[in-house]
């Protein structure tokens, strides 16, 4: 017995040493150095103070900015809580939740992506179709021309990765971003 | 579907077998001890652990070790998560995990399932993660990868009492393929924006002045190897789905590719190993192939949308988006989740609970096939070899010819075993989820009325006992009564299933190997492809059937007929 204990316990603890310790330790070393912003986490600043994750989400209410999907995250874009609805497809709770979101956002038929929860509670994008049905309120609360929103958002919306993987998106928060930079 | 999303899925698959083939060589050369620019590492290993590397082993002694192996790691993982209150690297100043869940947790690491009851960025600290759960990851792995070697082995050459040395094994899959690939692809994670510090979780006040707690910690290297793997415990809660897990398409891209790569190029060293590179090539192109019809069915359900959305004004354009994030579309979500679910993965970049029923019925039969389309790094190929030898032997039956499968004679013994093995999966996951659905503690757990309640417990047992992990997520999983019966189907799934194969293995390599006669059935063309497809169909899918019937399928239809739940 002692002739498999022996193995079997040096193995694990000095496996534990090299890819438990070793290795993530020498990588976060690497990678600090070659690629400090994203190893810290894309933290966006304004005015030296951070202001969030450019990868994250984050909850906007007000109408002088562009608005994010609905979020299963805490309240909302809780970023240390990330979560899904996990609603199923004939969950009645679902089906009045997006009902109430179909009724307060207008013009039907809506964007689907704007009245449903993402699966990380943190989607930093929105469709540009979404965004797009924003323009006139944002314009509006922020007494721009409508046209001048509109480039803007057309500037931020970021095509398929390499014009083939993925969605076109808008990063909201970035646009937000750039409508406070404006003027 | 668009052509475009087409041509998404087109492309990672490509380069899921352009890679492997290479690589399944590389393992070969690996396997056979030809690989040496680790050898000071190497002899270490053998050194401190009192360990022969060139001793060779029954498959009693090899399946021992293996035993004895995962059974430290179990214990070590304990541990660490019991004790994590007193260890180092936990800024948060996080406590132990209470016992249910710490065993659960342990057992799902060594498994290699990683089903997870608990969000990582709430409970475990930094060194949980990188010196418990991730180790797990790598050396469940290289058990499974070990296992598959020495199944291998069995059908090489006739006559062996040995199918080599698990340490050996074990110890070279670690650092010459499992540790180099982690290492570049946590680098490249890194780059493409998976964070990788120590730095304590950073408060951020937003645009609109609320406050906003971004979590950090080593995790590019954790889930570089969750992939690579087909581990799938998510550093976070929500998987690739966080953004800081899968910040872009094109990482959730390089997952699908790492996820795939090592099942599929098992295959390659599989046909070194015989010395018959058309034998490897035949298992893998019966995975490939319900790998690509799986993600077509996923992806034609959820491009469709549900008409409940579409009654209710929704623009049926996106697809179902309710789960889904913006960046990776519908395609890459399809292919993601066809492998994760194939590979025997868990990892998710699309919430399963929300899928449309037949979108999320796809990956829980794939889970039911028996995890081998391709199926777990090296769990898969032996996995197909079990159902290779029915394959024969139903052909055998059919033309009153006792069965070989590259030359070794399939008997009575044999095929006993492998059927041990394959009852383990229906067993485990029909019997629990039956007993769990009448047992009030359980159904208390389910978030759902109506047969999608019924699909997240079936769900549950299918992705704990075929050792995948992902879940339908509504389940609150954190519950003794599911924290000990989902840890026991995983150790059923993983350990119950492999030691009647290594049975196997060590019986089928004593038999001689009888040439080839005219009245063989070549086991690389069409013929044997059809029919290991239909063998597998056959036993592995019509069990599952009526449990189908009552989840998805009865929920596809109330749908249909505009009923809610």
């Amino acid at each position: 017995m002692t002739g498999i204990l022996r193995p079997a316990a040096t193995t694990v603890v000095l496996f534990t040493a090299l890819l438990g310790l070793a290795a993530p330790a020498a990588l976060t070393g690497l990678a600090g150095a070659a690629f400090p912003d994203q190893a810290g986490g894309s933290l966006v600043s304004r005015d030296g103070a951070v202001i969030g994750s450019s990868l994250i989400g984050q909850a906007f209410a007000e109408p002088r900015y562009f608005q994010p999907r609905p979020s299963a995250a805490g309240d909302g874009y809780d970023a240390s809580a990330g979560a899904a609805s996990q609603q199923g497809p004939t969950s009645a709770k679902l089906v009045e939740a997006v009902r109430e979101r179909v009724a307060a956002a207008g013009a039907q038929p809506v964007p689907a992506d704007a009245v449903t929860a993402s699966g990380s509670g943190l989607d930093p994008h929105v469709s540009p179709e979404n965004a797009a049905r924003q323009v006139a309120r944002v314009a509006a609360a922020r007494n721009l021309p409508e046209a001048r929103v509109q480039a803007l958002l057309q500037e931020h919306v970021e095509g398929r990765e390499f014009g083939l993987l993925g969605e076109r998106r808008v990063n909201v928060l970035r646009l937000n971003l750039a409508l406070d930079a404006l003027r | 579907m668009t052509l475009i999303g087409w041509a998404q899925i087109a492309l990672v698959l490509a380069a899921i077998v352009a890679a492997a083939i290479p690589l399944g060589r590389y393992v070969a050369l690996v396997a056979a001890g030809r690989a040496r620019w680790l050898r000071p590492v190497e002899t270490l290993f053998y050194r401190a652990g009192g360990i022969d590397p060139d001793a060779g082993q029954s498959w009693r002694g090899y399946a021992v070790a293996m035993l004895a192996v995962n059974a430290a790691g179990f214990l070590l993982l304990y541990l660490i998560l019991r004790l994590q209150g007193m260890l180092p690297l936990n800024p948060r100043g996080l406590d132990g995990i209470p016992p249910y869940l710490a065993f659960n947790t342990a057992v799902s690491f060594v498994a290699n399932t990683n089903w997870q009851a608990y969000s990582g960025e709430v409970a475990m600290s930094y060194f949980s993660q990188m010196a418990g759960l991730a180790v797990q990851n790598f050396l469940s792995a290289s058990t499974g990868i070990a296992l598959a070697l020495a199944v291998s082995r069995a059908f090489a050459r006739g006559g062996l009492q040995s199918l080599g040395n698990f340490w050996a094994d074990f110890t070279r899959i670690s650092l010459y393929v499992l540790l180099p690939m982690a290492v570049v692809l946590g680098l490249v994670f890194v780059a493409l924006g998976i964070p990788q510090s120590f730095a304590d979780y950073v408060s951020a006040t937003t645009l609109e002045g609320g406050t906003q707690l971004i979590p950090l910690g080593p995790a590019a290297f954790q889930i570089a190897i969750k992939h690579l793997g087909t581990n799938g415990g998510g550093f976070f809660g929500v998987n690739s789905l966080h953004p800081f897990e899968g910040p872009s398409a094109l990482v959730t891209a390089l997952q699908t590719w790492a996820q795939a790569v090592i099942p599929v190029a098992l295959c390659v060293t599989f046909g070194r190993i015989v010395g018959d590179a058309r034998q490897g090539r035949a298992l893998m192109l019966v995975m490939l192939g319900f790998l690509v019809a799986a993600t077509l069915a996923i992806y034609a359900a959820e491009a469709a949308g549900t008409p409940v959305m579409a009654a209710l004004g929704v623009d049926p354009a996106q697809g179902n988006m309710e789960g889904k994030d913006v960046r990776f579309g519908l395609a890459l979500a399809a292919l993601f989740t066809a492998t994760t679910t194939g590979a025997s993965c868990g990892a998710v970049n699309a919430m399963l609970s929300s899928f449309t029923p037949l979108g999320g019925m796809v990956p829980l039969f794939l889970i039911q096939l028996g995890e081998i389309l391709p199926g777990g790094v090296g769990s898969g190929l032996y996995g197909m070899l079990v159902f290779a030898l029915l394959a024969v032997f139903v052909a055998g039956l059919m033309v009153g010819r006792t069965p070989e499968y590259l030359g070794k004679k399939v008997q009575a013994r044999e095929i006993k075993l492998a059927m041990l093995a394959v009852l383990v999966l229906p067993a485990t996951i029909l019997g629990f989820t039956a007993v769990s659905m009448v047992l009030p503690a359980a159904v208390a757990s389910l978030a759902h009325a109506g047969p999608h309640g019924l699909t997240e417990m079936l769900y549950a047992y299918t992705s704990a006992a075929g050792n995948n992990g992902s879940a339908f997520g509504g389940l609150t999983a954190d519950t003794p009564w599911l924290n000990t019966t989902l840890g026991i189907a995983m150790l059923l799934g993983r350990f119950a299933y492999v030691v009647p194969v290594m049975a196997i293995a060590g019986s089928l390599a004593a038999k001689v190997k009888t040439p080839e006669g005219s009245g063989t059935l070549p086991t690389h063309g069409p013929l044997f492809a059809g029919l290991l497809a239909g063998v597998i169909l056959i036993l592995g899918g019509l069990q599952f059937l009526p449990s189908l019937a009552l989840g998805p399928l009865a929920e596809h239809f109330s749908m249909l007929a505009g009923k809610t739940f």
